[in-house]
């Protein structure tokens, strides 16, 4: 597989006169796994949510699947989409976020029904197995009629996942997944993940979790002040980190 | 996942055999002055309703014969259906009017605004007057293109608009003002987490307010809007002056003859009570059906009285 599923070149982002990406260029291959580290501020969220469109770029151009993200391509000319043409191709990139941001008036079961069924128009008893089946596979089967509130963290951004994944997408992006969780349910958020990872799902993965983007990334990109700063595999980037500032976060962080 | 370690009993660990030995007897605190304030309270209740009671202004048997009585019944129903109505309606506009203050259309936005500023800045009084009277100032309404011949129908306006339409009028349009920033601040009390997270998973900007702000909203919309619904009921009491036949309206018809008006509006006072009570019910179970996932289930409002009696009773 040689082709690119995420093609971002010289994305640029401001928010008022502050400039947050100055032109970030990186590539994903469908079946990659990608790790964005970094100091906070340093552009990786804003980033990964210019990616679903959740921010608007301000310059460059970010194509998932061969398409441009937010823009529609007619008669040799580039038009800004619609929000119904908007809504249509997030349903192909999926997002797990860093506050879980479930729906607290819906059971486990019927967060991860409700854009399968809503959107997607899939026939209620098929998107309810189909729920069950994604519960069973991030092993909280046995909560599928709790409300969030009633589930811990681990267990809300586990359900989260399954939402996302309810949607077939062929990108998955994760903003900070396991920095709102307490440290011992962040392993069993991380193995969703690593078995996500090695059931060849793409991924873009914005971390503070080292040893997770050293053991399951194939590609780790670190940005400061809104650029690349360095990128290769885990081995390069973090076992051998050549920029001093990625070396200065490295040792901050370990 | 590790498993817990069992527990081991050792110097300082916790004792997990239940002894109520250690359990502390101690007398409840006393409240002497809750009693001494209820005592004041209640012999001052009873000086008021012994002073009604023996007035020789008040005519009792006159209060016990209207309270039924089929005008004063049909008022009440008369005023039940406009506050009905009035409600249901106006809370659609008011759904529509927030989601377009809400919006980044510029027209829209300032549509909801303009409308807002208008029925939320003039006396409701001055409105239900100025519907009444909408005949003196167009006394055709027609449909057709403006500032041409051309009409598609015209209608004479009291036919159209008689008084009890004009009262409905008035109280939607002027209740549709206030649901709307209800609605409104309950649409801005969800945490945009939650557009975001519907955003991500392809959903319609439609879907998301119905599907996942607008239930969430219910929460913080329910609670005021059962204010605005006890509002309205005794609002209606202002249609009386356009001479819609409702509860108020009827009263005074049979006082301004009988000429016992302290004891009719005796009677118009325990209806509007007694309806004000009723309209509370289903605030609570709607209070209840918005609220799940965010708290241990309610109870039933009956089983809650019931245990509230069971707690009393075993102290």
């Amino acid at each position: 597989m040689t082709e690119t599923l995420l093609r971002a070149r010289n994305v640029r982002k401001n928010y008022g006169h502050v400039e947050v990406l100055k032109g970030v260029s990186l590539t994903v291959k469908p079946g990659e796994v990608m790790c964005l580290l970094g100091p906070s501020g340093s552009g990786k969220s804003t980033f990964l949510r210019c990616i679903n469109h959740l921010e608007r770029i301000d310059g460059g151009r970010i194509e998932v699947g061969g398409e441009l993200v937010g823009y529609a391509r007619r008669h040799g000319k580039i038009f800004e989409m619609n929000p119904r043409e908007v809504s249509r191709q997030r349903r192909g990139i999926g997002m797990v976020f860093q506050r879980f941001n479930l729906f607290p008036h819906m059971t486990a079961l019927e967060n991860i029904m409700a854009a399968p069924v809503g959107v997607k128009k899939v026939e209620r008893e098929a998107a309810k197995a189909r729920a069950y089946e994604l519960l069973e596979r991030v092993g909280l089967s046995h909560v599928a009629g709790h409300y969030p509130a009633q589930l811990s963290g681990g267990q809300q951004q586990r359900v989260a996942i399954a939402r996302a994944l309810a949607m077939d997408p062929e990108l998955l992006l994760f903003d900070e997944p396991t920095s709102a969780l307490d440290p011992e349910l962040v392993g069993d958020v991380l193995d969703v993940m690593r078995q996500l990872a090695a059931d060849g799902m793409t991924m873009i993965v914005v971390t503070h979790e080292i040893g997770f983007a050293r053991s399951v990334a194939d590609t780790v990109v670190f940005m400061d002040g809104g650029v690349v700063v360095e990128a290769g595999s885990p081995a390069e980037v973090i076992g051998n980190p050549q920029n001093p500032r990625t070396v200065a976060f490295l040792n901050s962080v370990m | 996942m590790s498993k817990l370690a069992p527990a081991v009993t050792a110097p300082g660990a916790v004792d997990t055999d239940v002894n109520t030995d250690d359990d502390v007897v101690a007398v409840p605190l006393r409240h002497p002055w809750r009693w001494v304030v209820a005592g004041v309270l209640v012999l001052a209740l009873a000086g008021l309703v012994t002073s009604m009671w023996t007035n020789p202004n008040i005519e009792h048997s006159t209060i016990a014969t209207y309270l039924f009585n089929p005008k004063i019944i049909n008022g009440v129903g008369l005023s039940l259906l406009v506050t009905v109505i009035a409600m249901l309606v106006s809370t659609v506009l008011g759904v529509l009017l927030a989601v377009m203050r809400l919006s980044k259309n510029p027209v829209m936005n300032a549509f909801a605004w303009l409308y807002v500023w208008v029925f939320r800045g003039t006396p409701l009084l001055i409105q239900i007057v100025f519907w009444g009277y909408l005949g003196l100032l167009y006394s055709q309404i027609s449909l057709g293109v403006p500032f041409t011949d051309f009409t598609i129908f015209s209608v004479d306006t009291n036919t159209l608009v008689p008084a009890f339409v004009a009262g409905l009028l008035a109280l939607t349009l002027n209740q549709a003002a206030y649901s709307a920033e209800i609605i409104r601040s309950g649409m801005l009390s969800v945490d945009p987490g939650q557009h975001e997270a519907a955003a991500s998973l392809g959903m319609s900007p439609s879907y998301t307010l119905f599907k996942v702000v607008l239930p969430q909203a219910m929460r913080v919309i329910i609670p005021p809007m059962g204010n605005e619904t006890i509002s309205m009921l005794k609002q209606t009491s202002l249609l009386s002056v356009i001479a819609v036949l409702e509860l108020y309206t009827v009263a005074t018809q049979i006082s301004s003859q009988n000429l016992r008006q302290v004891e009719l509006l005796l009677v118009v006072s325990a209806w509007y009570l007694f309806l004000t009570s009723v309209l509370s019910v289903p605030q609570y179970y709607l209070e209840r059906h918005y609220g799940r996932g965010t708290a241990a289930h309610a109870p039933s409002l009956l089983s809650r009285i019931q245990s509230r009696i069971m707690q009393r009773t075993k102290r």
